[in-house]
């Protein structure tokens, strides 16, 4: 079985500042990072191919330092990286990026077998979008199972899996026939350390690197800028929001009401403040 | 276990093991090199100097492509006491050189390209990969190594440990002692940025000139240490350290340290409205030529911190990692040429060519220097005040005729120090220097 999993490098969001003063955001010196949603993809993706036999095989669309994310994969423990990169795809909105991925994705399919499962994260954590693994499913004619917590059957004699999705209100199980895609939710699995010949194996492969014209993808125009429909108008800081706040109506309340309705709101929230406060009124 | 046999593992993605894999690969050599961090650079300590001569010695043209941030034409010695400072400064239209000869480097930066090299020399890096222990046959002889990942050893003639000051590796598998507290300075250090243009303003620079501060006086309320600073393109690397058991016995934190040397008038207008993005903190071996542990063995060498080589004196460090790695690859490509033995005799030769070298002749020539240090605080308490106030009397206009204030500065000297004190200090160093 062929698996293929669709990862995307994105700057570390946890070290990204927004600039004070002009309000840009700056990413000069932030480290990038496989987008923290795809490893439970590739960790899923690894477990399925020990228990079934196959090969991972890991894509990314991006600047030629995304190799670094592939190589991480590969030290993970995936079978093979794909580099798709080109400056016609520089400024990819999700419309464009799943045009060049599915069509890197046929290429895979001609060149290493058509892949049974292509699995996505759920989004990734700098667009927040997760349009891009759908986007995928539709051009490629895939069936599509999002937000799956975990796969709970798979048959490949007769071509089927069964998964569980976290839906509003409960799990939904659904069944669809392979190929599929899959978007994976985060927390269903723990991405694990691969072993010092996983890692020896990564130093030593070589990452497939195509280019537009290597992955076969020709209209240009539904590639990068001039593919994106998309604008990004203005990015800002968005100020703290009032409504986090919890609101105590204050109208009729005497001071020392006042007072007790703040001390148990707070000691509800924190109770452990309560038992301390306590300890220290009475001297303790 | 890793099938394939290397001609030698280096412990280590620091300037010693990287020194010593691209020095081994650059002549055929298999090598496997193994780094904890996550990519090389990404345990040290941001911000530093690098000394060129030692580079070029491996990489002539690494002008060409390495991240270099400004080079030297100025060093400031400071002494300093609370409110003041006495300094000396040397800067020299000279150092503007085709080849100059000190950088400032982000060492995060400097590391990960040393490490390209040393992957595009053929040398295969695992990262993210730890040394748990050394592997030795029935012999005792060291033929491999254990790693912290799932079936981890792999086997190779001989072992490179680079492994920095703390070598677990080494202490764990007994051939070097502990860390001894008396020979190893903590040092903290922070990255401030500013824009290009106030740091060249500030510091009176253009281009990519830099300049380097080294403080010393009651900045280290008492303890053996120096303060530093130094201009980098778009920050400023500034910091403290001092001898771990001075730590212990003064009580003091790191960061009070260096809190206290930022908000110093001589220095607080040189970070005035910067940023500070980084806080690091490592240590140095300082221990100087008598605390420089066994070299070699059979199946194994050290380079670099790992083997105590830092000349605390004049702060350099990489350069003597750089030269020590560089000569282990060396000795082994020498040794692999003669099909000879990776034995304890044959890598002898290692020793051997280092005592030739700068590294081994300075840290003999100032072996006495780091017992004077701490043996006379004087030097960092005393002195300093005594130095400044001279400085204040001397340049103060007051009335006061000028052989006074020379009898007067003569006089603190002797009450601060006593006469035979400060006849027996000179003494002393001058002994230590020799
Ligand atoms: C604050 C400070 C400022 C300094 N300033 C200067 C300066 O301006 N100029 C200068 O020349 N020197 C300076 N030095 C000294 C200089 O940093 C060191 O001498 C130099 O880095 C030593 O190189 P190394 O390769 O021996 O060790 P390191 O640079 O420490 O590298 C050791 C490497 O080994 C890895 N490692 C350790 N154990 C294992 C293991 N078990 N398995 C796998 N990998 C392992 C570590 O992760 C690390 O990457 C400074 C040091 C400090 C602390």
């Amino acid at each position: 079985m062929h698996i293929v999993v669709c990862m995307k490098q994105v700057p570390d969001s946890a070290q990204i500042r927004v600039h004070p003063v002009t309000n840009t955001i700056m990413r000069q010196g932030v480290p990038t990072i496989i987008n923290p949603y795809d490893l439970f993809a590739l960790e899923e993706a690894m477990r399925l191919r020990d228990r079934f036999g196959g090969e991972v095989t890991v894509l990314t669309m991006g600047p030629p330092m995304a190799e670094d994310s592939l190589r991480k994969a590969l030290t993970f423990g995936a079978d093979r990286a794909v580099l798709l990169t080109d400056r016609f795809f520089a400024g990819s909105d999700t419309l464009a990026t799943s045009y060049a991925l599915a069509g890197a994705l046929a290429k895979i399919g001609e060149e290493f077998g058509k892949p049974s499962i292509v699995f996505t994260g759920k989004q990734t954590i700098d667009g927040d979008t997760a349009q891009v693994g759908p986007g995928i499913a539709k051009r490629l004619r895939l069936n599509q199972l999002t937000y799956v917590a975990r796969i709970a059957e798979l048959d490949l004699a007769a071509e089927e899996i069964t998964v569980e999705r976290r839906a509003e209100g409960g799990v939904q199980v659904l069944s669809t026939r392979l190929p599929v895609l899959v978007t994976m939710l985060e927390g269903t699995n723990e991405m694990r350390r691969g072993t010092l010949e996983d890692a020896f194996r990564a130093a030593r492969t070589q990452v497939v690197t195509w280019s537009a014209a290597d992955a076969g993808i020709t209209d240009l125009t539904k590639c990068g800028l001039r593919g994106s429909p998309t604008i990004v108008k203005k990015v800002f800081a968005p100020s703290a929001r009032a409504e986090k706040a919890h609101q105590i109506p204050t109208a009729d309340l005497s001071f020392e009401a006042l007072a007790e309705a703040v001390m148990g709101e707070i000691f509800a929230r924190q109770p452990a403040i309560e038992g301390d406060l306590m300890r220290f009124s009475s001297g303790q | 276990m890793i099938k394939e046999r290397f001609d030698a593992i280096v412990v280590g993605a620091g300037p010693s093991g990287n020194a010593a894999a691209y020095t081994m690969a650059k002549e055929g050599l298999k090598v496997l090199q193994l780094e904890r961090g996550e990519y090389p650079g990404s345990k040290n300590v941001q911000g530093a100097i690098l000394y060129a001569n030692a580079l070029e010695k491996i990489i002539p043209d690494f002008r060409e492509d390495a991240p270099l941030e400004r080079h030297i034409i100025e060093q400031r010695l400071w002494t300093m006491d609370d409110a003041s400072h006495v300094g000396m400064h040397y800067r020299s239209e000279d150092f503007n050189e085709e080849k100059p000869n000190r950088y400032t480097i982000i060492r995060a930066q400097f590391d990960k390209w040393f490490s390209r090299k040393v992957r595009e020399a053929g040398v295969t890096l695992l990262c993210e990969t730890t040394v748990t222990q050394l592997l030795r046959d029935t012999n005792g002889k060291i033929i491999g190594v254990r790693t912290d990942r799932g079936g981890g050893t792999a086997f190779a003639d001989v072992v490179i440990l680079g492994e920095g000051v703390n070598g677990l590796v080494g202490q764990r598998s007994g051939l070097r002692p502990e860390l001894n507290p008396d020979s190893v300075a903590l040092a903290v250090k922070e990255m401030h940025f500013l824009p290009r243009e106030v740091i060249e303003s500030r510091f009176n620079l253009k281009g990519n000139e830099g300049v380097v501060i080294e403080a010393m006086g009651t900045i280290t309320a008492g303890m053996t240490g120096t303060g530093f600073l130094y201009t980098n393109q778009e920050s400023i690397s500034v910091g403290i350290g001092c001898i771990v058991s001075d730590f212990a016995d003064n009580g003091t934190s790191p960061y009070a340290l260096l809190e206290a040397l930022k908000n110093h008038p001589s220095i607080k207008p040189l970070l005035a409205n910067s940023e500070c993005k980084e806080y690091a903190a490592h240590l140095i071996p300082e221990g100087g030529y008598y605390s420089i542990p066994e070299l070699y063995g059979d199946g194994w060498l050290v380079v670099g911190d790992a083997g105590q080589f830092v000349n605390a004196v004049h702060r350099e460090g990489s350069n003597l990692a750089m030269t020590t790695g560089r000569i282990a690859g060396e000795t082994v490509v020498w040794l692999k040429r003669r099909r000879d033995e990776m034995s304890k005799a044959n890598l002898a030769e290692y020793k051997r060519r280092l005592d030739e070298t700068f590294v081994m002749k300075d840290l003999r020539k100032y072996k006495k220097i780091p017992d004077f240090l701490h043996g006379n605080k004087q030097v960092f308490g005393l002195y300093p005040k005594l130095f400044t106030d001279a400085a204040q009397t001397w340049f103060r206009v007051d009335g006061t005729d000028k052989r006074t204030k020379e009898n007067e500065i003569f006089k603190s000297f002797r009450k601060g120090r006593t006469l035979p004190g400060l006849i027996g200090d000179a003494f002393k160093l001058a002994r230590a220097w020799r």
